[in-house]
């Protein structure tokens, strides 16, 4: 076990690496630079743009500066934006929280609404509560994103007048429901189907009807012994299913507004600030492989047949 | 349920219970099995005493059908058999002929729907469990009445420790703690000889071997020492020299708390040292039912006599293997009269249009053979021709 997190952990440096370098690879080859965009539409003086480029570094070949960029990063240094000078982990660490609160409560909704929905569904199989999930997550599944956010938006918040339209302020929990519940709806769709196909599949096991023979009473096997079995599959799902939700969470924060890493990676690739969208995306790959790791391991727990060496 | 006094041990003169059993469609057949019954009423206190010959169970013309897409297919169709304390029945049959399924109706765990009891009696000490509410169904599984499965691997729960299992049946029937129960686990497991039994206790079932794993479910079947264990082709997935261990520890436990045993089987090989009493299935019926030894040495139905001649035998090598010509019938289309009658050596007119009763078999003397029953109309023949 101990070994194999060691493993792991180290696997995660080239990973490292390669994203970083595929992103500033991807922010080179886009077209125009941050430094011309300093002046907007103004007439510029070539000499001092070129005299500034050479400041910053950016005359220097590719991989110099990319060596540089990860130099820096092993130091603590995520680089400074060019057009507001700020440090960009100042950028991240105000953006961050915003988006983690948001993909964490839409990954709570999937979890009890997801999981809850498919083990109903799956206890009934046929049944007309099975079919009305079935339609629902099937519904949710197939409307896109940003449909089914400006459909809340229209329904709860200017019909209903449940919720706000948009989030004011990132911290306050009652607020980013209704953009989580968004977030949240296909992942929770997904969860839902593959719960109830395990529970249906599990609740025809040879070990269900062990534990009817040995007198355990419904809410027992099924807690118990059903559930354990059930989850397995789910969970390795939920694993993949968070950086699905991070990612998710940039098209839902520009619905609601949010100020999260969505709205920074936005702006910053409208200034074509390279440093910023490497150190954002590097970061969530970052999150992403650690919880992968953690989903990994807990899917030791729960499953003894697998032992990791 | 739970006061119940020490059990008397297997110095009492048992296991020749052979012939205590009246057959339920032989009227003229009785034999009461009074020493049998003395033991169980001694050894168990707060239970009605029972009466002279009772069963400890009692099946009274089961059918059970199962709703499927080509219709309803009928498993069981008026199964009679019963089981005495102490007193093993091997219920013999191919795969199909419902002799399962029969087992999980008296258990209570038939999957309903698609299964269907169409009609029938299930007598537990007397009880019909068939009309008992569902909750005292489930406080007798496991307490009083348990089923070891074929296949243990599948059977037992894969992501729960055999102490886990063991132990949930003192902590479900017996409201014992985790750690009580962790502790009755390991005598259990030490019970049916499992070495190092503490070191495993929180082992997985996948870490067993095969025959270890066999002699758990065996071990969770009598945690509670019920009073009647079915065991439903428990060795059938082991290699052979376990099958013979694993039969022996079984008998050997019956005897000492003087169970009844329900025995399912297609084999006849191991019903042959076990069993006392032998009840044949053939599509849904008993067809025959005989204490082992006559069974064997002279049976009374042409099916029995049919599977008896397809034992491979030393003494015959060379010659070819005999087989019952056809298949089993289709349960959802049975044949008229005798179900065997397409398949039969024997078979006439009669056989097509008349379904036979079980027949008292009567030996030279015309005397009826105690526990002897023939579901043919030519048992005669079969018998002495």
């Amino acid at each position: 076990m101990g070994r194999y997190v060691v493993r792991r952990l180290l696997q995660m440096i080239p990973v490292f690496i390669g994203a970083t370098l595929l992103v500033f690879l991807m922010m080179y080859a886009l077209p125009g630079d941050p430094v011309r965009a300093l002046w907007g539409e103004r007439s510029v003086d070539e000499a001092q743009i070129a005299a500034m480029k050479a400041d910053l570094g950016l005359d220097l070949p590719l991989w110099q500066q990319y060596l540089n960029y990860l130099l820096g990063l092993f130091r603590g240094d995520f680089g400074t934006q060019i057009a507001s000078g700020r440090p960009v982990i100042d950028v991240i660490t105000s953006a961050l929280p915003a988006t983690l609160r948001l993909t964490a409560l839409a990954f709570l909704i999937t979890v009890v609404l997801g999981v809850g929905l498919g083990v109903i569904a799956g206890l009934r199989r046929g049944g007309k509560t099975d079919r009305a999930i079935l339609f629902v997550t099937l519904l949710f599944i197939s409307v896109p994103v940003f449909v089914i956010g400006y459909l809340y938006q229209v329904f709860f918040a200017h019909n209903l007048g449940w919720a706000r339209p948009t989030v004011q302020d990132p911290t306050a929990w009652s607020q980013l429901l209704l953009p989580a519940l968004v977030l949240a709806s296909l992942s929770l769709a997904y969860v839902a189907r593959l719960t109830r196909t395990s529970v249906a599949e599990n609740k025809r096991a040879d070990y269900m009807r062990t534990a009817r023979a040995k007198g355990l009473t419904g809410r027992r096997a099924v807690s118990v012994h059903l559930m354990r079995n059930s989850l397995i599959p789910v969970v390795t799902f939920l694993g993949v299913d968070i950086g699905n939700l991070m990612a998710g969470a940039i098209v839902t924060e520009g619905i609601f507004n949010v100020n999260g890493i969505g709205s920074a990676v936005y702006r910053a690739l409208s200034y074509r600030e390279g440093a910023t969208v490497v150190g954002i995306v590097t970061f969530m790959i970052l999150v992403y492989l650690v919880v992968t790791l953690l989903v990994d391991l807990l899917y030791a727990v729960l499953d003894p047949r697998i032992r990791y060496a | 349920m739970s006061d119940r006094t020490e059990r008397p041990t297997a110095d009492e003169p048992n296991a020749t219970t052979g012939t205590t059993g009246p057959v339920e469609a032989a009227p003229s057949a009785t034999g009461p099995a009074e020493e049998v019954v003395e033991i169980t009423k001694s050894g168990r206190a707060g239970h009605p005493a029972t009466g002279g010959g009772e069963p400890l169970l009692e099946v009274r013309d089961l059918a059970v059908e199962f709703r499927t897409r080509e219709g309803v297919a009928r498993a069981v169709n008026g199964v009679n058999y019963s089981v005495h304390a102490g007193e093993t029945l091997a219920v013999l049959g191919e795969s199909g002929s419902g002799k399962s399924v029969t087992a999980q109706a008296i258990m209570g765990i038939l999957d309903t729907p698609p299964g269907r009891i169409a009609a029938g009696r299930v007598l537990f000490r007397g009880r019909d469990l068939l009309v008992a509410p569902e909750e005292e169904r489930r406080r007798l599984r496991g307490e009083r009445m348990s089923m070891i499965f074929q296949d243990a691997l599948s059977s037992l729960n894969p992501v729960l420790s055999v102490g886990y299992q063991l132990g949930e049946m003192f902590r479900v029937h017996r409201g014992a703690s985790r750690r009580e129960a962790r502790e009755r686990a390991v005598d259990l497991m030490e019970r049916v000889r499992i070495p190092a039994a503490r070191e495993r206790v929180n082992d997985y079932p996948h870490q067993f071997s095969g025959g270890m794993r066999q002699r758990i479910m065996i071990a969770m079947a009598l945690a509670l020492e019920p009073d009647l264990i079915i065991a439903d082709e428990p060795t059938t997935a082991l290699d052979v020299t376990v099958q013979a261990q694993v039969m022996e520890l079984l008998a050997e436990l019956q005897r000492e708390f003087h169970m009844g045993l329900i025995l399912i089987t297609h084999d006849l090989g191991v019903v042959a040292d076990v069993a006392d009493r032998i009840a044949v299935m053939y599509a849904g019926r008993i067809v025959e039912t005989a204490p082992v030894k006559e069974l064997y040495a002279a049976p009374a139905h042409p099916y029995t006599k049919g599977l008896l001649e397809s034992i491979p035998r030393l003494d015959h090598k060379g010659k070819e293997l005999y087989a019952i010509k056809g298949l089993p019938p289709s349960l959802t289309a049975l044949p008229t009269g005798c179900s065997f009658h397409p398949r039969c050596p024997m078979a006439t007119e009669r056989c097509t249009t008349e379904r036979p009763p079980l027949h008292t078999v009567l030996d030279a003397s015309e005397a009826p053979v105690e526990g002897r029953g023939s579901a043919c109309h030519y048992w005669k023949e079969t018998l002495h021709g």
